[in-house]
């Protein structure tokens, strides 16, 4: 059994080795200051980068998590603190459905309630879809944190005269405060890597930002229309995109780590 | 810390000729979903004194002193029948804030639970704070000293306001709860056995403290320690279950008579031991 445990775990070792070194390997060699710093070039010239595709990602993943984190802290509360047996099994349900419906399958449907009757694709409507993926993660941690501040506080913030709402402000969420945030960060983490939900939604666009009524690029979009190109120079940096895509992916999960550490204390 | 120089552990000789009550209770019932946990309590608290209230363990106790300040409510389908009379007014009578009564009725609990994410100066003000709107930092100090002397804990405390009230031992932790409960200026303090979670010496120093703010406050102490309730209380309220699992009064009267002279039998052999 242990034998087949340690095989386990060493593959896991083994893959997360390969994949980061694969990706460092071919990406790290095509990032320069064009690169970070330069706009996409036509196909078939050298040079060029993803400026627009990073700023892009980082308003989506902003835009996102400014509309999930209301919902799925304001969910999370509502799970931990106010629900009735019934309704904390029906929104529990709900956000467990969620969590667990395809991200092409949100990005289908943000098109279908945003995209189409707006008539353009649209920022908008991928930081919209990107949040429906974030909320079900922000609620759930939110919640899971809330329960683990012991009923005694709640009763000493009550027996004082506080009211219920400035208990679980003043008093709750303080003390779940480090699990909140890591479900925060979980959530950006989970969603800066998306990339079925923004071809429906965001489409891609090489000229840069141009407000959240117009299509806008993302990384990992223009990683997955360069990988598939036949030009050397787009394919090199696909490589150097998805290096970019998992530096920042890992600087989430690290911090993570680090909050996550900093509340078992 | 002048309140507590003067409190030796004897009973006050005039205590005897208070007359009237603070807090009253009327054909008391208290239940959780169907189960009547406790049954027709008629109770008179006497102001600025200390009751204790005894009895073997599952008698219903602490669900009775949590109906005095409407906390037993805020379990998932408890309530009360009857009434409970503060200053003469029924505080569950219609329209009445459960809110409000708490801030004139304060409490302390079996376990010191001072808030883990607030220094030892914020949870002293904590009540005051998250009552009304934000006072000013001065001020806030003034409350604190002011409250943790009372609280007999200033000496002990006065470097480490800034501290997490955690940091504090088990002693200091409830004193510092006791500071927080004072601090909303309450008329009344109810104490759910105070001192069950500390050591004998912590114990005596809670005890001391009870004893000196006697003077200003009205006390009511939930304690399954004999010896204790006789140290400290002026009246005595001896509870037990009945054959149909609900709690009941079964005698109240002076602390010195209850223990030397039970009218009741069963308050006898409580009190010689006999059970509990």
């Amino acid at each position: 059994m242990l034998g087949l445990n340690s095989l386990g775990a060493g593959i896991a070792i083994v893959v997360v080795c390969l994949m980061l070194g694969y990706i460092i390997a071919h990406g790290l060699s095509f990032i320069n200051l064009d690169f970070i710093t330069g706009s996409a070039v036509p196909a078939g010239q050298a040079g060029g980068g993803m400026h627009n595709e990073i700023i892009g990602t980082l308003i989506l993943v902003g835009l996102g998590s400014i509309i999930a984190m209301p919902i799925g802290l304001m969910t999370g509360i509502f799970l931990s603190e106010f629900g009735t047996p019934f309704t904390v099994s029906v929104v529990r349900f709900a956000t467990d459905i969620l969590a667990g419906v395809p991200s092409i399958v949100v990005g289908v449907f943000a098109y279908a309630i945003i995209v189409k009757p707006m008539h353009t694709y649209s920022a908008f409507s991928a930081g919209a879809a990107l949040a429906i993926i974030m909320i079900p993660v922000v609620a759930r941690t939110t919640e899971e944190s809330m329960r683990l501040v012991p009923g005694a506080m709640r009763e000493a913030a009550l027996a004082l005269g506080i009211t219920r709402w400035r208990a679980v402000i003043s008093v709750v969420v303080p003390g779940a405060l480090a699990g909140i945030v890591t479900g925060i960060m979980l959530g950006v983490a989970r969603i800066s890597g998306e990339t079925a939900p923004l071809l429906f939604t965001a489409l891609g666009n090489s000229f840069g930002y141009s407000g959240l009524g117009n299509p806008i690029g993302a990384l990992p979009l223009q990683i997955y229309r360069y990988a598939l190109s036949p030009y050397k120079n787009w394919q090199q940096q696909a490589w150097a995109g998805a290096f970019v895509l998992v530096v920042i992916v890992l600087i989430v999960s690290i911090a993570v780590r680090w909050l996550s550490r900093k509340r078992r204390v | 810390m002048d309140t507590i120089k003067q409190t030796e552990t004897t009973r006050p000789s005039s205590f005897t000729g208070i007359k009237g009550y603070i807090l009253k209770a009327e054909n008391l019932r208290a239940f959780y979903g169907a189960f009547l946990a406790v049954k027709d309590v008629n109770l008179e608290i006497k102001p600025k004194s200390i009751t204790a209230i005894i009895g073997p363990s599952g008698c219903g106790k602490s669900t009775l002193i949590r109906c005095f300040n409407r906390m037993h409510e805020v379990a998932h389908g408890a309530r009360i029948t009857g009434k409970v009379l503060l200053d003469g007014e029924d505080i569950y009578a219609p329209g009445i804030d459960p809110v409000s009564i708490r801030t004139r009725i304060g409490m302390v609990f079996q376990k010191p639970n001072p808030f883990p994410t607030m220094s030892v100066l914020e949870n002293v003000v904590a009540g005051r704070r998250l009552t009304s709107v934000l006072s000013k930092r001065i001020e806030m100090e003034e409350i604190a000293e002011k409250f943790l002397k009372q609280a007999a804990l200033w000496d002990e405390v006065k470097d480490k306001l800034k501290q997490s009230g955690t940091s504090l031992s088990g002693g200091q932790q409830q004193r510092l709860c006791i500071a927080r409960a004072l601090a909303v200026e309450p008329e009344v303090i109810l104490m759910d056995e105070p001192c069950s979670a500390l050591d004998p010496i912590a114990t005596l120093k809670i005890e001391d403290l009870m004893r000196g703010l006697a003077k200003d406050y009205t006390i009511v102490i939930v304690t399954h320690n004999m010896q204790q309730a006789g140290r400290v209380s002026d009246m005595t309220a001896f509870m037990m279950m009945g054959d149909d699992r609900a709690g009941g009064l079964i005698e109240y009267g002076r602390t010195d008579q209850i223990f030397t002279n039970p009218k009741d039998k069963r308050t006898e052999d409580y009190i010689t031991g006999r059970f509990g």
